[in-house]
Formats: structure tokens, C-alpha cells, sequence
């Protein structure tokens, strides 16, 4: 019931005032359309990559085998009975293969029909049965029913990868196709789980070919990269933020470090190759010397992060700790720091999550090699995630194209753990009191 | 040097006094020439217009100026008789004689308890846990907030009210003994029931302590102040037994100022 207000000046009328309103919401629609689409094109191309990723990807999970009866002849493997390993460890294990599928497929007796036989099965079968022998002495003189791999050809030809006639790009004979079937038809012939996937390092044979050294190289590189930037990132913004004053010299340092943090990362990459191999003669291709080079690249990253979240203590907290009388260095370790901690942690796991996808640094310092040991410590040789998916990318073998995507999907999950890390240390230590 | 301003001294320790005393922030000047002896366990208000230096004074008596990019102090200040603008003075040592209490109620996110021990754990007042117990107890007592967080020391001291909170601070002030309590208007932030507990508990506190306290409240400054001093643009004006500057105060500023002619 309030009485209309007198307008300031005669050219306010209530349409003008009405038709400002009426742009002001049109506006208004508009830039929330716009922000909406924006939003919508970003998560179609993101449900583009991910969809061809994952759909290119997730048959490398399976790995086709073949089930044979495999008998650990004794005469073969052991003729002298001493059981010894070096003797173990060079016999002829292929054989055995040979003799299964044999027994399996009598008819085949001429030569040619044999090799095609041996062609079925992975190269590195024989290794999957030493390797369960050495494992299991016990083995010996028994007969086993025995999940092997196929040769690659076959596994593309039953994921359907590959046509089964020639002007399909088949590259089997008929007598090797029928053969297959019925090993499929018997039970003997099924894509099942890919555990080289994961157990094996780098191979030249797909089937066998694994993310193990590229996840444990990855692994060490990250390890050394976490023990280095953070409490060297944290010490300088501290040591910036709250301890020097502000001068023409930190404004220097402040410029530096942030023009630091968009130096391409191949330029870190050479400093380390430089540095650490040619002067310091660390190991090359070795996780160490990658963590280092990562190191470089994470460090601006870091202490940016942690300079922002140090800035968001606000000064009250360092007056109330002052005011009673603590030293700087209390006033920091006991108040800002715990303050500022989830903001530091989410800064350093979004650095690592950036150190795992970087490849070009890990190419210069020679982590590029075809390593086919997973590395047991820091200083073996290994690759690392990105520049496997480097590797297999480049790879020809068809087999390289699905397990190239899977390895993508690895290196994403390892992202998003990282990325949920981050958010639940945040959530956690936000918690604590309200 | 302790009654150098002419006044009888009679019952009262002089315990703080600032002779010529100059702050600096880079360019500007703060503070100019003031002479002030503040008398033991008694409450001095500091009142003016804002931007006068009261509160650049305060901070003074325990150089948090010392924080501040581009401050420099002149002149003396001295705690019983000790200047504290010495060289080799220990701010720390310093700080835990002084205490200080923030306009804004600023208990650390920590519990009430935690709150409460923190000085007297980085002082190393106290021995034993039991020590410590009890070092936070009587504090909590002294500051009239125990009966009403006895329950809950373990929680967040930053989820106790306004008032609350603003008495968790003058405990963890008194819990590391000082002698002289700064507040620098304690209690702007909190509504009138509040401030009348903060008050009284000022009036109380007297007897242990020396207060000075910046207000912009005349109202405060004559309900719980011994001796008011007057500062304007940087300068004191007028300082004077509290009920003399209300009622006859020798400056025509102080007048204006007190009438509410300007402020």
C-alpha cells in the first residue's frame, strides 16, 4: 500500500522503465543459452573421445586362448631327471604345444599343415608354460589342461576384427580357418581375460605385449616426482608468501616461476637430459632421472597452487597467532599451513595428474626404449604410460591399434583416481572444523 | 621519566609509557609526537574519528606495526620502564606480556580447549597436561565463558556465538598472562547483549590486568574506561581522567567530538 514514488525526471515512464526491464531479460537468456551450449559442446566431444577410445579399447582386455592339454613330458623338458634349472629354463616347451595340437588335429601330417598349426598359438606360448614350470616344479610328468594365448591373427579374427576371406584382409588358409571353428565349436577357442595386459611389460608380439613396465615406470617417476616438488614447493611458497618481503627481487622470482610454468614441457625435458644424464651420469630411460625432469616441469605448477592457497588464510589467523605471541614459523607450521593444506594437496595431485599424461620430457631423457622387464627399482630401465600409448600408436600390428586405446583407458583411470584423491583430501581436511 | 605529563601519581603505577612516538606507513604519517602514560590496572579507552591512529597506537605496545610492508616507529615505548623498541628486544617475549584482543572475533578453527592452550603450549607455561587443564579452566573462568562451554571443550571454538567467541579470545589472551591486555574494539562486531557481558567482563578484568581499549563507542569508552585519551588526524589531542574528558574537556576538539559535532 505504499504511494507511487515520483519519477526523478519526466523521460521515466513506466514503458521505458517496462521495455529496459523486458531487454535486460532477454540479455540475460541469451547468455545463460549461450553458456548452456558451450557446456553442451564440450561434453559431445568428450563423449566422442571417450566412446571412440572406449570402443576401440575394451576388446584389448580380452585375449583369445586356445585350451590344450598340455602332458610336462619329462623326457623333453628334463631328459637327465636332476631337475636342474638351467636345464628347465632352456628346454623346448613349443613342443609340447606341437604335440597337443597334434593329438588335437591328426589329419595333419604334411609339413605345411604343421607350420599352420604352430601359426595358431603366440610365439611366447612356450614362455607361459616355463614359466608355470618353474613356478611349480611339481608340474613335471602331469598332464594340465592349459588356457595359451593365440598368435594375433587369430585374436583379431575372433574379436571380428578381421573378414575370414582374403578380399576381407583374412590371411588364413581354409584348412586353418575350418580348424578354427571347430576348436571355437569344441570350447577350446574363447577371448578370455587379458591378464599379459597387466603382467607383462613391452613385447614385439601384441598378444604378449603389457602395461606392467609402462604402470610400475609410471609409478616411480610419480613417486620421485611427489618426494621432491611438494616439500620443495610448499618450502618456496611459504618461504615467499610468508616469510620475504615484498621487494623488487621476489617480484623477479614471481615472474619467473610463472613464466616457468608455461615453458613447454620438452625444454624441462632437455635441461634434464642435459643435467642429469650428461652431467650428473644418472641412468638413462631410468624413472629416477623422469621424476627429476618431471620434477622441473610440476614445480611452478605446484608452488602456484600453493601460493593461491596460502594467500586465501585470511590475516587474521596470522595476527590472532602473532598477537599471542608465536614465532613466524609456528604461526605457519601450526595455523596457515593446516589452513591451506587442502588447497596445496589439490594443487599437487592436479601437477601430478599433469606429470603422468607428460610425454616429451620422458622422450629426451630416454624413457622411449623398448623395455620388455617390468623395472624392479627407480633405476631400470622402463617407459612410462603416455609414451607406451607413444609406442604402441606407432606400432603397425593391428593387435597394437585395440591394446594402443586400452592403454589410453588405463592412463584415464590413473587420472581419475588421482583426481578423486584430490577431491576427497579436499572434502577430508575441509571437514575438520566446519 | 614515569610522570614526566605533570599529573599526580599518587595510587596509580604508571605501566606503559610512550614518549614521542612516530609511525610511518611508507609516505604517510600516521602517528605524530604522542606522548601517553597509561596507569596499571586501570582501562584506557582511545577514542576518535576514524583513521586518527588509535589503532596504529595499540598496535605499537606490541609491534604488530612490525608487520605491516613500509612501517617504521619512532620515539619510545616502554613496559615498565623496559623499551620495547630495543634491538634485541624478543617480539615473542614481548607478545606474551602484551595481549591482544581483535575486532573481529578470531578464534582459530581449532576446539575450544585447543584454543584456549595454544599460547600457554608454545610459551611451555605449563609442565603437565593437568598444568595445561588447568591453565584453561581458569582462563576460561576469568573470562566468564567456562559455565557455558564446560561441556563441550572439544568442539570447534568457531562454532560458538559472537559474543561467544569474542570472550574464547580475551581467555586465550589472559591464558598466557600477560600484563597488559590490548583490544582493538572488541566489540563492534557483537550485538548489545553481547557487548554488555564483554564489557562487564572488561570492568572485572581490570583488576588483574592493564587494558587499553580503541573504541568508537563514547558510550563504551565512559561506561568501562579509568582514563580516555582523544586522538585526532594522527595526534592526541586530550588525555584525561574519563570523567573529566565527558563532562569538562580542556580541548574544543574533544568537545566537538564527544557532542558528536563531527565523527
Amino acid at each position: 500500500m505504499t504511494e507511487m514514488v515520483e519519477p526523478l525526471t519526466a523521460s521515466v515512464t513506466v514503458a521505458g522503465v517496462n521495455a529496459r526491464l523486458r531487454r535486460r531479460y532477454a540479455v540475460d537468456r541469451w547468455f545463460r543459452a549461450l553458456g548452456v551450449s558451450a557446456i553442451v559442446a564440450a561434453l559431445t566431444f568428450l563423449i566422442l573421445l571417450l566412446g571412440t577410445i572406449i570402443g576401440q579399447g575394451y576388446t584389448a582386455f580380452a585375449q583369445s586362448q586356445i585350451r590344450l592339454a598340455i602332458t610336462f613330458d619329462a623326457a623333453i623338458l628334463d631328459p637327465d631327471g636332476r631337475g636342474d634349472p638351467a636345464v628347465l629354463g632352456t628346454a623346448d616347451y613349443g613342443r609340447l604345444i606341437r604335440q597337443s595340437l597334434e593329438t588335437l588335429f591328426p589329419d595333419a601330417t604334411e609339413r605345411a599343415q604343421r607350420r599352420e598349426l604352430s601359426r595358431l598359438m603366440s610365439p611366447g606360448a612356450d614362455l607361459e608354460l616355463r614359466g608355470m614350470l618353474l613356478a611349480d616344479p611339481s608340474l613335471m610328468g602331469r598332464t594340465e589342461e592349459i588356457w595359451l594365448p593365440t598368435s594375433s591373427p587369430v585374436d583379431q579374427l575372433v574379436k571380428g576384427h578381421t573378414g575370414r576371406t582374403a578380399e576381407e584382409g583374412g590371411q588364413f588358409t581354409d584348412g586353418e580357418l575350418r580348424r578354427i571353428d571347430r576348436l571355437r565349436s569344441d570350447g577350446r577357442l574363447a577371448a578370455r581375460f587379458n591378464k599379459w595386459l597387466f603382467t607383462q611389460g613391452d613385447s614385439r608380439q601384441p598378444e604378449l605385449a603389457g602395461l606392467a613396465g609402462a604402470v610400475v615406470g609410471s609409478f616411480y617417476s610419480l613417486l620421485v616426482t611427489v618426494l621432491l616438488s611438494f616439500p620443495l614447493g610448499v618450502a618456496a611458497a611459504v618461504y615467499l608468501e610468508e616469510f620475504a618481503r615484498q621487494s623488487r627481487w621476489t617480484d623477479i622470482v614471481e615472474v619467473n616461476i610463472n613464466n616457468l610454468a608455461a615453458v613447454p614441457s620438452i625444454v624441462f625435458g632437455l635441461l634434464g637430459l642435459e643435467i642429469f644424464l650428461n652431467v650428473l651420469g644418472l641412468p638413462r630411460s631410468a624413472p629416477l632421472v623422469g621424476g627429476l625432469a618431471l620434477t622441473l616441469v610440476s614445480l611452478p605448477t605446484i608452488i602456484i597452487a600453493a601460493r593461491v592457497a596460502l594467500k586465501a588464510v585470511p590475516p587474521w589467523v596470522r595476527e590472532a597467532a602473532l598477537a599471542l605471541g608465536a614465532s613466524r614459523l609456528q604461526m605457519v607450521t601450526h595455523h596457515v599451513l593446516p589452513l591451506a593444506m587442502p588447497g596445496i594437496l589439490t594443487g599437487t595431485i592436479i601437477g601430478m595428474a599433469r606429470a603422468v599424461g607428460e610425454t616429451a620430457p620422458l622422450l629426451m631423457i630416454g624413457m622411449v626404449a623398448f623395455v620388455v622387464n617390468v623395472p624392479a627399482t627407480p633405476v631400470d630401465p622402463a617407459t612410462a604410460l603416455p609414451v607406451q600409448i607413444y609406442l604402441w600408436a606407432a606400432s603397425p600390428e593391428r593387435g597394437f591399434v585395440e591394446r594402443t586405446s586400452a592403454a589410453i583407458i588405463v592412463l584415464l583411470c590413473f587420472l581419475a583416481v588421482m583426481n578423486a584423491a584430490a577431491i576427497y583430501l579436499r572434502k577430508r581436511y575441509e571437514r575438520r572444523w566446519g | 621519566m614515569s610522570n614526566s605529563d605533570g599529573e599526580p601519581v599518587a595510587s596509580a603505577k604508571i605501566k606503559v609509557v610512550a614518549r614521542d612516538v612516530n609511525v610511518f606507513y611508507s609516505d604517510k604519517h600516521a602517528l605524530k609526537a604522542v606522548n601517553l602514560d597509561v596507569r596499571a590496572n586501570e582501562v584506557t579507552a582511545l577514542i576518535g574519528p576514524s583513521g586518527c591512529g588509535k589503532s596504529t597506537f595499540l598496535r605499537c605496545l606490541n609491534r604488530m606495526n612490525d608487520l605491516i610492508d613500509g612501517a617504521r616507529v619512532t620515539g619510545t615505548i616502554a613496559i615498565d620502564q623496559q623499551d620495547i623498541y630495543l634491538k634485541d628486544l624478543d617480539v615473542v617475549q614481548l607478545r606474551a606480556r602484551v595481549g591482544m584482543v581483535f575486532q573481529k572475533p578470531n578464534p582459530f578453527p581449532k576446539s575450544i580447549f585447543d584454543n584456549v592452550a595454544y599460547g600457554p603450549r608454545i610459551h611451555g607455561l605449563a609442565g603437565t597436561g593437568a598444568e595445561l587443564e588447568e591453565i584453561v579452566v581458569t582462563s576460561l573462568k576469568r573470562a566468564g565463558l567456562f559455565e557455558e562451554v564446560k561441556d563441550r571443550l572439544n568442539e570447534a571454538g568457531t562454532g560458538l556465538s559472537g559474543g561467544q567467541q569474542q570472550r574464547l579470545c580475551i581467555a586465550r589472551a589472559i591464558a598466557v598472562s600477560p600484563e597488559v591486555i590490548l583490544m582493538d574494539e572488541p566489540c563492534s562486531a557483537l550485538d548489545p547483549i553481547a557487548t554488555a557481558k564483554v564489557e562487564e567482563l572488561i570492568d572485572e578484568l581490570r583488576q588483574n590486568y592493564t587494558i587499553i581499549v580503541v573504541t568508537h563507542s563514547m558510550q563504551q569508552a565512559a561506561r568501562v574506561s579509568q582514563r580516555t585519551a582523544f586522538f585526532h588526524l594522527g595526534e592526541l589531542v586530550e588525555v584525561g581522567d574519563t570523567e573529566q574528558i565527558f563532562t569538562n574537556p580542556n580541548h574544543k576538539l574533544t568537545q566537538g567530538y564527544i557532542t558528536g559535532r563531527f565523527g
